[in-house]
């Protein structure tokens, strides 16, 4: 019988999130003193990665309180209803650039000046040259790169078979079982071009055309049948613990997580991997209640601390040297960063702007091709 | 339900197959709530009995999802802002109900259908619509995310059921009782406080109930309206069992099996209470 | 000499009855009205300008207007055969210069990238280098993005112009404008809400079926046994209807899963292959099974309300009569029950076509329900002018089968428990 494996994820990161992240209830309304910071981040080991490299020794240093509030998902909703209603509670929020670029172009965000508000580089090299390339917005400073990757569960191939590439995914022949991906055409259409013989970096030429998009289709419907939609970070880890599929798409610190702290036999295929930044965006109003912790917590060392807790590159070119080892396995980061060499060969570098234009009519394509 | 004596072969057979027929239908009714029972005892991070607990071995039970819910500072928030809504909002609900079903009572009530339509209307309005509407208006008048506007929209959902159950415990309210209180010589204040509310009490404190088990049970309007420090325990459950059933959620929805058993003794008391001290005698 | 007429009835101030009957009665009115007044007001505040703020904006377009309203004004009188003139380019620099420096043109970009794919970018690179464009403004627009040539793209700034816009309705039912503004179908490809919406009527029409079915015998065993027992069993169909909906729908999940409680059982009796579980949950058989669990209450107790005022009479007299049982049952005690049927039918096709929570937790793909689309659109896409189209819709629906349902029931013979 095969035994669903809660226990270790739940139990270890629910308790840590617990204690850090859901102190917002009760205190929210009456302890809403100057020192708190509300927080809005994606929870998860993500949070808890923030808490252990950022929260905890600012608060150490500075007092006060730092409440996570586990939003991200919805933080531009979030954002939008809180400025509608004239009360808004978040003063500092983890969110994807492209939800940045949207949230900004509608007012709701603090331009950031990043070489006054940021601190330099240790050897005094300026934020504007230090940050990696797009990881300074308008209203936008990146702390990680992080990663769209598929991961498979090493125990559901023969030693002597096991995949390697993104069209593995899409071979059902050679590598059957279910897979499970994002409920969303970001990506999945992607690697379906890549599946089908279109180079990486070609992807979003072919998506702009009705061919391409038709082609990504297309190639997706040979797996569709295959294929378990997911919508929320933990599904996948879970899903391929459990062995209810063999490949799932999911962000690659919870694959990591899954991996170094849970010993889950899980690989992951770096081919095509869809890398993004992720970073804070400071409310509109909300700048000088921030600004000290903002300067902290996007400085080298704190960005390098990070990655200590967690596997997403830091958005800094000066915290590279700094990254060390994993806090509780002592394991090389190194190699399990999505900019590492090796894995970055055949990256995407994410195009924001072509999701933020087409994202609302491919997904609704998605939606009417899921439902036929 | 007797057989008749002139009942053929066929029809016995028929009988108890209807029996049979009805006993699954109560199976398929009840079953589900009493199988999570056993379940939440799980010693095992499984949501199936394990091999232990089928034997009756002790060691496959345990409290721990219980110790985990009682510890989580999360849980805990979410009760006690559920119990300050769910209170609240019953508070409101069951005085503008209270008052507004007296006036409904009236015989000389003008324009009565069309406004019971409306009172009624937040019960029958799927709540996605409500919340979605709510959501619009409350980020307008500044009432999104705070305890307020919660309640608020709690009481509006409540108020169908206080209006419901008290016009009903109203409308068999024998009027004859006051005259003849008058008649004895009480004063009015005295008629009512001795006469009416001890008769119409039980349909208030059903009302009530019925507002509070909706409040405390709604997810989709705090999913909508409600901010990060109105997080309630459906919030919580709906979260929880978007990413993943721990089982946890499973020992709460044990205490709220056992809540709802609660509930409904309480009611049923109530009701025989109205019965009694209206005459009506149960069969 | 003509009698006079006889003196009218008064009350003991001299009044005459009729006239002080009638402020009798005026008087409880307004006493009665009274009475209900705090909490109809309280009601139309938190419940009814809602509904009516979410209509309108369905219908609102203010985006056009307001953020480009020079352009608006500019393209007055254009023919729209060719491209507009100048002033037009001129003014719609002028228009992204100032949404730029007070940085809000997001709204208007979301808007109309709504109607068409790549608008979103188009507005915004042009906005972020307006500050820098030197006339002829028209040449220099078309040079940043070849979208300011297209004759579809001024077309559709003037139409969205106008402060109301059908497009989300017509956007709710799978149909759109073109420029030119004829009405037409959206590609197949992207043809979504009606079948959502078909679904959404359909798998209700089987639940409630399916709550028919169960709940039918259960209600008339419930209406012909001695009070006493059918007291003790009528808790078996109220607890249900008392407990959490989430721990309903979670009890289904537990059970109905792939690894869950009848999976298993199946495997372990030998009925079905460990590698061949049964599919029963994040598909339409979850939402299904789900759905008849939870709102079969709410069939089961207009029946049985009906069931009891049906006198056990009638069907010894059928028999007496020579009536077969079936015949005697189909003949007289069922049509008597048609009125429970049609009280409990409705209700719980209008509770389950507005259901979200459980189809969202067990529906999976082929599960969802329109209600789904809505919360979509409200938390993710942020498309809100569509989600309250869609709302308004369903809430048509909804308000017809409230209305049919007041008219052959009435709300106030509404039991509870």
């Amino acid at each position: 019988m095969k035994k669903r494996e809660v226990i270790s994820r739940k139990g270890r990161l629910g308790s840590a999130i617990a204690v850090a992240g859901v102190t917002t209830i009760g205190l929210a309304a009456t302890v809403q003193a100057q020192e708190t910071l509300n927080i809005v981040s994606w929870g998860g080991a993500y949070s808890m990665s923030q808490q252990k490299a950022y929260h905890e020794p600012w608060t150490e240093m500075n007092g006060g309180e730092i409440v996570n509030i586990d939003r991200s998902g919805n933080a531009l909703a979030g954002l939008r209803a809180q400025f509608q209603a004239g009360n808004v509670t978040w003063d500092l929020v983890d969110m994807l650039p492209s939800d940045a670029m949207i949230a900004c172009a509608e007012g709701l965000l603090e331009p950031l000046d990043h070489d006054e508000l940021l601190a330099d580089a240790p050897d005094g090299t300026p934020p504007s040259e230090d940050f990696v390339d797009g990881a300074l917005g308008e209203c936008f400073v990146a702390s990680i790169v992080y990663s769209n990757i598929v991961a498979f569960n090493t125990e559901m191939f023969p030693e002597d078979n096991q995949p390697s590439t993104i069209a593995d995914v899409f071979d059902l022949e050679n590598f059957p079982g279910k897979r499970t991906l994002l409920r969303k055409p970001i990506n999945n259409l992607e690697w379906a071009l890549v599946a089908d013989g279109v180079a990486p970096e070609d992807v979003y030429d072919v998506l702009e055309s009705e061919e391409g998009i038709q082609r990504a289709f297309a190639k997706l419907d040979t797996i569709k049948d295959e294929v378990i939609w997911w919508e929320e970070g933990a599904q996948p880890p879970q899903l391929l613990a459990d062995k209810e599929v063999a490949f799932g798409s999911a962000y690659n610190g919870r694959i990591f997580d899954a991996m170094v702290s849970e010993n889950q036999p899980f690989e992951i295929i770096w081919d095509a991997q869809v890398f993004e930044l992720d970073g804070w965006v400071v409310p509109t109003g909300k700048l000088d209640k921030v600004k000290d912790y903002l300067y902290f917590a996007t400085d080298t060392q704190r960005l390098a601390d990070q990655a200590k807790y967690i596997s997403y590159g830091p958005a800094r070119k000066s915290s590279a040297e700094f990254v060390s080892t994993h806090a509780e396995t002592g394991i090389e980061m190194e190699e399990h960063m999505p900019t590492y060499g090796p894995n970055f060969a055949t990256a995407i570098p994410k195009d924001d702007e072509f999701w933020a234009d087409y994202n609302d009519e491919l997904t609704q394509r998605f939606d009417a091709w899921l439902a036929q | 339900m007797a057989i008749p004596s002139y009942a053929t072969r066929g029809e016995r057979l028929w009988h108890y197959v209807f029996l049979g027929l009805c006993a699954l239908v109560f199976l398929f009714l009840v079953g589900p709530l009493l199988i999570i029972i056993p379940l939440s005892f799980n010693a095992q991070p499984y949501f199936t009995f394990s091999q232990e607990m089928l034997t009756f071995d002790p060691a496959g039970y345990s409290l721990r999802w219980y110790e985990d819910f009682f510890t989580s500072r999360a849980w805990l928030g979410a009760i006690k802002n559920s119990f300050i809504i769910g209170i609240a909002s019953t508070i409101l609900a069951t005085v503008l109900g209270t008052i507004a079903a007296l006036g409904l009572s009236s015989r000389h009530m003008p324009a009565r259908g069309v406004i019971m339509a409306l009172l009624i209307s937040p019960m029958i309005v799927p709540l996605i619509i409500s919340a979605a509407a709510m959501f619009f208006f409350f980020s307008k008048v500044n009432l999104a995310q705070t305890y307020l506007g919660v309640i608020l929209a709690h009481t509006a959902l409540g108020i169908p059921f206080v209006v419901i159950t008290v016009t009903a415990t109203l409308s068999s309210f024998d009027t004859t009782l006051i005259r003849a209180a008058h008649s004895l010589g009480a004063n009015p204040t005295r008629t009512f406080f001795k006469v009416v509310l001890p008769l119409v009490t039980p349909g208030v404190v059903s009302g009530a109930l019925f507002a509070f088990i909706t409040s405390f049970d709604e997810v989709v309007v705090v999913l909508f309206i409600a901010g990060p420090g109105q997080r309630t325990m459906p919030i919580q459950m709906w979260s929880g069992i978007r990413e993943q059933i721990s089982p946890t959620i499973l020992a709460v929805a044990t205490l709220l099996v056992l809540l709802s058993m609660l509930l409904l003794t309480t009611l049923e008391l109530l009701r025989r209470r109205g019965e009694r001290l209206r005459g009506l005698t149960p069969g | 000499m003509s009698e006079s007429p006889p003196a009218p009835l008064t009350t003991a101030d001299g009044v005459p009855l009729k006239v002080s009957l009638r402020r009798a009665v005026r008087r409880s009115k307004v006493k009665a009205f009274l009475l209900v007044s705090p909490l109809l007001l309280f009601l139309v505040v938190a419940f009814v300008m809602p509904i009516f703020d979410m209509l309108w904006r369905s219908v609102d377009n203010p985006e056009v207007s307001t953020q480009l309203s020079r352009t608006v004004a500019a393209l007055e009188g254009w023919d729209g055969e060719s491209l507009p003139d100048e002033p037009a380019f001129a003014a719609l620099v002028e228009d992204l210069r100032e949404g730029q420096a007070a940085r809000n043109l997001g709204l208007l970009s979301s808007r109309l990238n709504y109607e068409k794919s790549g608008m979103r970018s188009t507005i915004t690179r042009t906005a972020r280098s307006a500050h820098a464009i030197e006339p002829p403004y028209r040449e220099a627009l078309i040079e940043i993005n070849a979208t300011w040539g297209e004759l579809d793209t001024w077309k559709l700034i003037r139409r969205e112009a106008s402060p109301y816009t059908p497009s989300y309705y017509l956007a709710a039912v799978d149909r759109q404008l073109t420029p030119d503004g004829e009405l037409v179908k959206v590609p197949p490809h992207l043809e979504i809400h009606v079948s959502l919406f078909w679904r959404t009527f359909w798998m209700s029409a089987v639940i409630t079926g399916m709550t028919l079915l169960l709940g039918y015998p259960v209600a008339f065993l419930l209406a012909n046994l001695p009070l006493r027992h059918s007291n003790l069993l009528m808790i078996l169909v109220l607890l249900p209807f008392w407990t959490s909906l989430l721990v309903r729908t979670t009890t289904w999940i537990a059970i109905l899963q792939s690894q869950g409680v009848l999976n298993d059982m199946m495997v372990a009796i030998g009925v079905i292959a460990d590698e061949a579980r049964w599919q029963m949950i994040h598909n339409k058989t979850g939402t299904i099974i789900a759905m008849t669990h939870i709102l079969l209450p709410f069939m089961i107790l207009p029946l049985y309300s009906v069931m009891k005022t049906i006198p056990p009479s009638y069907m010894r007299a059928a028999r007496s009569l020579g009536g077969r049982p079936f015949l005697s049952f189909r003949r007289v005690y069922f049509p008597l029950t048609i009125p429970g049927i049609a009280a409990g039918g409705i209700l719980v096709f209008i509770l389950s076509i507005g259901y979200y929570i459980t189809p969202a937790l067990v529906g999976g793909q082929s599960g969802r329900f329109i209600t789904n689309n809505i919360a979509y659109h409200m938390q993710t896409s942020l498309n809100w002018g569509l989600a309250a189209a869609i709302a308004s819709i369903l809430l048509f629906v909804v308000v017809v089968f409230y209305l049919v349902f007041n008219r052959l029931v009435g709300v106030d013979k509404v039991k509870l428990g």
